[in-house]
């Protein structure tokens, strides 16, 4: 069936070159009406990079688009708008201080002088209502969630009258529910006759979204397949080169003294609202706890009161037995904790200095990467080198600026870092989050290794069979309080989801 | 009083003029993400060229006209320089100042007639005179407003156009994006470097405007140093306005009012030093800086374009 029909966009050949990088070599690639076609393939692939070719943002080097099989020059996203090709990027394009309305009609070319509002949104409505997507029209953007700013983003190419629709990695934000409503929307968009291009690293979301999967590695398309006639341990070993362990060696777990205790710990939030209520928490060396709970519920003040870098208004932070609350984040540093942040680029690396530097950026301080406060340089590349070599860091060299990595090599140089530096107390907070599986595996593999060697690993994470499948034990946090703590072999999916909701351990037992 | 009170309002609009239009220029360049710390500079060319051409040419609407194209002429400078080269915009802007400063300072020793050795000061030329509208400018208080000059009647049109422009077009929807977020313009298909281009030449046609009203009504003729700062402090003012133009209004009729009053004092013979009352201006220009900042962090209320002081370059990761 699929074979007879005609692709709407088709793309041959495609290369682009970045300085020290191939991201695309020669890529092919073709959509049909009315489906969705997976893009697959680890971070640095260059998915990414071709999709932005696609919507002109990049420009490629080499090789033609096609659309409804007339040659398309895309030079700019002005150009891609126009031919109805539209792309929901990873980081949402949206104004944050603008309203929903105003931010669809952004740029938009056949807009009268004076926007006439209320008939814009009455468009916006008639799309939300026939789609299935919710949002109000005069909501600001920074006060929508991030699966409502995704409904956004979807809504404003839609008004735009896109046919061909790229999604970067969309459930990476989403809560399990938002993802499957995302699936209802697609269903309602592919039945129209619109068609998709969905970048992604869950194989469940592949095998249930897509007609078509595409294979991506080192910038080369590697496998087409049709995805009723393949599977996921198939799509993982084309993806990574190599067959992927989804099950991970745990020796049993040899708990030693309470490295990190946090008693009755309270702290606000940004907004000056309580985030944290009363948290008490312990973690014994060589063990992993790890933190559920919907995104949100004071996951990240938890990380933050623990690393130094949020204000505990009540209540007691001990480290290795000593009280820290509310010591400098050096001070916490040097009595141990090492610390893998949420925001990888803004608060666990500086994009615009090289990878040796950031991997130097704890050690520095001491001999022998510095002495009396004069650094030393081929010491701190000699040191760079060993952990790029031990981590498997692919970066062109020491010295390229770690921004041009792609996420999951920023991660392992972040882990690095920390890892090296890491005396008793490890706090990860979404450490595989937008990896892909081999990187994921690497993370995982380095966590455990941590727990073997005595550390305590605080794990905060949305994955929950990341919790289960490496923690030792897990807490769910709600509202900003743990709604009970129970060991990973006897916590139950269901279990933890009515926790996540808000019922505490005691009243489900 | 209320007579008194009329007659400060008046001088007080006619203070705040050159510093409305300059807000109200930058204004529209910080928008656009782009910071020009140039303004002093700008401002004082605005002036010196206004005056020496309307003094030559005995028209003081072609004094304007020049300083239009000078304010353009500096502001595209620094537009080639932050938006193509993507220069630091500090100091991009310092060094317009420093630049503008010292050519105006240096024109206006040459430019003059031979008869006063080239100098341009103390020569009278044509100005614009207030001009008192019957029956409105009987009125008390409001009749203030109708005994300006026509620059300043001008801007009764132009602060409801700049705001109307600014929050209910499209093209001001577009200019509010590039400044906010200029990767999100981008792929919505607004072209950034356009859009900077355009708002910062003409954000500096109007600085340079505000300097023309220096020299050609408010303290007609050409001296060192005309503008006694105000380039600095609209600096202030676009952030007392949170970057909207019609709250440009209020702040410099603030400064405006400042200096009325401190003028009337010092004509009034006070004990306070006049160097004192000279200061009053800057003074509140830094009280205004922190209350404005409290206040900001109080309210979690950040009024300034998200992108402001940054370069954008599309093909970067």
């Amino acid at each position: 069936m699929t074979e007879e029909k005609r692709p709407i966009l088709e793309l041959r050949g495609i290369t682009k070159r970045f300085p020290g990088v191939v991201a695309n070599a020669g890529v092919d690639l073709a959509l049909y009406p009315g489906e969705v076609l997976a893009l697959l393939g680890e971070n640095g692939a260059g998915k990414s990079t071709l999709m932005n070719i696609l919507i002109g943002l990049y420009r490629q080097d080499e090789g033609e688009i096609y659309l409804r099989g007339e040659p398309v020059e895309i030079r700019s996203p002005r150009d891609s708008d126009a031919l109805g090709i539209g792309m929901v990027h990873q980081n949402f394009m949206l104004v944050p201080t603008m309203t929903v309305a105003e931010n669809v009609i952004l740029g938009l070319q056949d807009l009268s002088f004076v926007p006439k509002m209320d008939e814009v949104v009455a468009r916006i409505n008639e799309i939300s209502e026939r789609y299935n997507l919710q949002v109000d029209p005069y909501a600001s953007i920074w006060q929508l969630s991030v699966g409502e700013q995704q409904r956004v983003e979807i809504l404003k190419l839609i008004y735009r009258g896109a046919e061909v629709l790229i999604l970067d990695e969309p459930t990476a934000v989403l809560t399990p529910q938002e993802s499957e409503e995302l699936a209802r929307v697609l269903q309602v968009m592919t039945s129209e006759g619109k068609s998709a291009i969905f970048i992604t690293h869950k194989m469940d979301e592949v095998l249930s979204f897509s007609n078509w999967v595409q294979v991506l590695q080192h910038g080369k398309s590697i496998a087409v397949k049709k995805t009723a006639e393949t599977n996921a341990q198939e799509l993982a070993r084309l993806m990574v080169g190599r067959e992927v362990l989804f099950r991970l060696d745990k020796a049993p777990a040899t708990p030693g003294d309470v490295l990190l205790e946090m008693r009755d710990v309270h702290a606000l939030d940004d907004k000056g609202l309580p985030a944290l209520r009363g948290i008490s928490l312990q973690i014994r060396g060589g063990e992993i706890l790890g933190i559920a709970g919907v995104a949100g519920n004071g996951q990240r003040q938890l990380s933050e009161a623990v690393t130094g870098l949020r204000t505990v208004t009540a209540g007691e932070v001990l480290i290795n037995g000593q009280p820290m609350t509310n010591r400098s984040p050096l001070e916490i540093i040097q009595a141990g904790v090492s610390h893998i942040p949420a925001d990888r680029v803004g608060v666990g690396a500086v994009g615009d200095m090289a990878v040796s530097d950031n991997l130097a950026m704890k050690g520095y301080r001491n001999a022998p990467m510095s002495r009396k406060g004069i650094l030393y340089p081929p010491r701190i590349l000699e040191f760079a080198k060993k952990m790029i070599a031990s981590f498997q860091i692919a970066t062109p060299t020491p010295k390229t600026h770690i921004k041009f990595l792609s996420g999951g090599n920023i991660q392992k140089a972040i882990l690095a870092r920390e890892i090296d530096a890491c005396a008793g107390v490890l706090v990860a907070v979404y450490p595989s989050r937008g990896l892909d599986v081999g990187a994921t595996e690497a993370v995982r593999k380095r966590l455990l290794k941590q727990r073997a060697q005595g550390s305590a690993v605080l794990l905060i994470s949305e994955d929950l069979e990341e919790l289960l499948t490496i923690s030792d034990k897990v807490a769910v946090l709600f509202d900003g309080e743990v709604m009970g703590v129970l060991p990973s072999e006897e916590a139950q999916i269901a279990t933890l989801g009515l926790m996540m909701a808000g019922s505490r351990l005691s009243q489900i037992v | 009083m209320i007579a008194l009170f009329t007659s400060v309002l008046a001088i007080t609009l006619r203070a705040g003029t050159s510093l409305i239009y300059a807000t109200v220029g930058e204004i529209y360049t910080e928008r656009s993400g782009i910071l020009n710390l140039g303004l002093e500079g700008v401002m004082l060319m605005g002036a010196v060229l206004s005056f020496a051409t309307a003094y030559y040419t005995g028209s003081a609407w072609l004094g304007v006209l020049v300083a239009l194209l000078v304010g353009a002429l500096l502001a595209a400078i620094h537009a080639f320089l932050t938006v193509t080269m993507r220069a630091n915009q500090v100091v991009s802007g310092l060094s317009i100042t420093l630049f503008g400063s010292g050519l105006a300072s240096f024109l206006g020793q040459r430019l003059g007639p031979e008869s006063n050795g080239y100098y341009l000061v103390g020569k009278v030329g044509p100005r614009f005179t207030p001009y008192v509208v019957p029956f409105l400018s009987d009125i008390p208080v409001v009749g203030a407003l109708f005994k300006q000059d026509i620059l300043t009647y001008l801007l009764y049109i132009l602060i409801p156009l700049a705001w109307f422009y600014l929050y209910k077009t499209r093209n001001g929807l577009n200019l509010r994006a590039v400044g906010e977020n200029p990767q999100t313009a981008d792929a919505m298909g607004i072209d950034v470097i356009r859009v900077r281009y355009l708002y910062t030449i003409l954000g500096g046609m109007l600085v340079s405007l505000g300097g023309a009203h220096l020299s050609l009504a408010y303290t007609p003729g050409w001296s060192e140093n005309i503008t006694g700062g105000r380039g600095w402090i609209v600096i202030a003012l676009v952030i007392f306005a949170m970057w909207n133009p019609a709250r440009a209004v209020l702040g410099a009729i603030l400064f405006g009012g400042i200096n009325a009053v401190q003028f009337r004092l010092q004509a009034a013979g006070t004990n306070i030093p006049s160097a004192f009352l000279n200061m009053l201006p800057y003074l509140a220009t830094i009280g205004i800086l922190i209350v404005m900042t409290w206040w900001e962090t109080l309210s979690k209320r950040i009024g300034a374009p998200a992108a402001l002081g940054t370069a954008y370059m599309r093909e970067e990761k």
